[in-house]
């Protein structure tokens, strides 16, 4: 076992320079810790997947990697995230700027509300004043397209994009997000309001959409972690209810020969 | 954990669909004491405000001709006049007024609701409160003694709409608060994601979400300043003639109604209750208006 830990950390180690790495990663919701120094490394182009039980952390986890943890009142961040190996919670550094390039796609799709389809593509540029100078009809075919869902929308890109159905306005955001052209893309429980017939749609476009993109998704579904990512995080809350990294390693790997007790009595379905 | 596959309990009671026993009836007759009290509350509130709203037309419509929309009045004795300089002073006067309170209502209610925390907002909303309680002859009082006696140094219409102005700021920024309150933090969470400002967020997602509610706040501080007359008495005063001189005294509906109701003359009095009735058609337009070009939108 400790054989197999140490391949594993090598064949980490030979892959190209990580896209996101946490070091010593805590965090906290006024006087509760949720999670407590998390180390965690997620490679470019690869789909991480965060797994666990409700309440250990996993959401909060994700939202410390693109400094949406703190726009919760109350909330605060310790230890280091490291995009390209410059800490993105150094002083000095703009949440701004850190969220232009990692991207977020939250569990409930957001489509702003009196916003067009077209609008909501393209809303990132314009409220971030780059999209002047931009063919903007250019960025909408291509995004929506990017998230498949241009054949079904473009004869009606001036409809609200509240009028579609729950997983077209997931993939509508996704495409939001995409249209700023991020580095990295985080998805929290992206599927978890949605059926299976659209969470296979979303799990699809995921796979074509690692070759431009870093992807991190937090899921409570096992088999969806299983299904899309290439690397699997377990998390799980200790005493305190503190959330922590209890294993992480390719999926494969992760699902068949669980190296910890208590990720292999969770993926077993034996709690959680 | 093994459940059990016997667990010793009580039958469920299978009572009867039909057949009510008395405890039924008991409910039934209480059910429909109360619904027929709220009705008649719900009939009597309406019905009160349609009495005030007939007799204002039965009593102002005779007023109404041409003239009194477009002339100014006359002294009494003399045949015909109008009001219309009373008119235009109340717009241009809320006009004013809603310059002055639109910018501090609105960018109250945003600090309130996207940024206010700890001593600072809670002494904001303590204030807010207080003048929002304020009586409104109060504020004329005040606004005389600091536009009329120094600043401008006489009635003006200027006084009056910064009267009004002080009237409007709180109603506007309690309802446009909680207005911006009801939008979803997903969706502020949503443009921050984007690598959005906090700004560009508030003024390009958050306000344009909860534009409706916002209009209707200022419409409704509008439509309750427009009905002011105590503060008026004190700083525009009124006038009888054409004025479009902000510096200048100047006439308005609720203080011409006062001039008009307090005078001995017959001919008077019909003609208050014909500027009532316009009074009231101004500020219902305004209120139709608002409802017509807002119809869309989540709030």
């Amino acid at each position: 076992m400790q054989l197999t830990a140490n391949t594993e950390a090598t064949a980490l180690a030979e892959q190209p320079a990580p896209a996101l790495r946490t070091e010593g990663l805590s965090a906290w919701y006024g006087a509760h810790q949720a999670i407590r120094d998390v180390d965690l490394t997620i490679l470019p182009n690869k789909i991480t997947a965060i797994i666990g039980p409700s309440g250990c952390g996993k959401s909060t986890a994700l939202r410390c990697l693109n400094r949406m943890h703190e726009v919760v009142r109350g909330a605060r961040v310790a230890g280091k995230v490291l995009l390209d190996e410059e800490d993105i919670y150094a002083p000095g550094v703009d949440p701004v700027r850190v969220r232009r390039r990692i991207g977020m796609v939250f569990q409930k799709p957001n489509p702003f509300p009196m916003m067009s389809i077209y609008d909501n593509v393209v809303a990132g540029l314009r409220l971030t004043g780059e999209s002047r100078g931009q063919d903007l009809d250019a960025v909408v075919e291509d995004n929506l397209r990017s998230v498949a869902l241009w054949d079904e929308v473009k004869d009606k890109l001036r409809q609200s994009g509240a009028s579609l159905s729950g997983g077209q306005q997931q993939r509508l955001c996704i495409a939001r997000a995409l249209a700023v052209e991020p580095e990295a893309l985080l998805m929290d429980e992206p599927c978890s309001a949605l059926d299976p017939v659209a969470t296979y749609k979303i799990e699809e476009l995921m796979e074509g959409l690692k070759d431009r993109y870093t992807i991190v998704i937090v899921t409570h579904n096992m088999q969806q972690a299983s299904r899309v990512s290439d690397f699997t995080a377990f998390f799980l809350a200790g005493d305190e209810r503190v959330g922590e990294l209890i294993e992480y390693g390719p999926t494969d790997r992760l699902f068949t020969t669980p190296h910890d007790q208590r990720t292999e009595d969770y993926i077993t379905g034996r709690f959680g | 954990m093994a459940i059990p596959l016997q667990v010793a309990r009580r039958q469920p009671l299978r009572r009867p669909l039909s057949a009510p026993g008395p405890r039924e009836w008991q409910r039934r007759a209480v059910d429909g004491v109360a619904t027929a009290l709220v009705t008649a509350a719900a009939l009597l509130g309406s019905g009160v405000l349609l009495l005030i709203l007939g007799y204002v037309v039965w009593q102002g419509a005779p007023a109404l001709n041409l003239a009194f929309f477009t002339e100014r009045p006359l002294p009494y004795g003399e045949v015909g006049g109008g009001v219309a300089p009373a008119i235009l002073g109340t717009l241009l006067m809320l006009l004013v007024a809603a310059l002055i309170s639109v910018p501090l209502g609105i960018g109250t209610a945003i600090y309130l609701a996207e940024f206010g925390r700890g001593h600072f907002a809670r002494l904001v909303r303590l204030v807010i409160d207080l003048l929002a309680g304020l009586p409104s002859i109060v504020v004329g009082v005040f606004v005389w003694a600091l536009l009329v006696r120094h600043v401008v140094g006489q009635y003006s219409g200027l006084a009056g709409a910064v009267a009004l102005a002080i009237i409007m700021v709180p109603i506007m920024t309690r309802t446009v608060e909680e207005i911006l309150r009801l939008v979803p933090s997903a969706l502020r969470e949503g443009a921050l994601a984007l690598g959005v400002p906090r700004w560009r967020t508030i003024l390009g997602v958050v306000l344009p979400t909860a534009r409706v509610g916002v209009i209707t706040g200022v419409v409704l501080s509008l439509a309750r300043a427009g009905g002011e007359t105590a503060p008026l008495l004190l700083t525009a005063l009124g006038n009888q003639f054409f004025s479009f001189n902000l510096f200048e005294p100047m006439a308005a509906l609720p203080v011409q109604i006062y001039t008009y109701a307090v005078s001995p003359y017959e001919d008077w009095h019909t003609k208050a209750w014909g500027s009532a009735l316009i009074l009231v058609l101004v500020i219902g337009c305004l209120s139709l208006l608002t409802r017509a070009v807002t119809r869309r939108g989540p709030f």
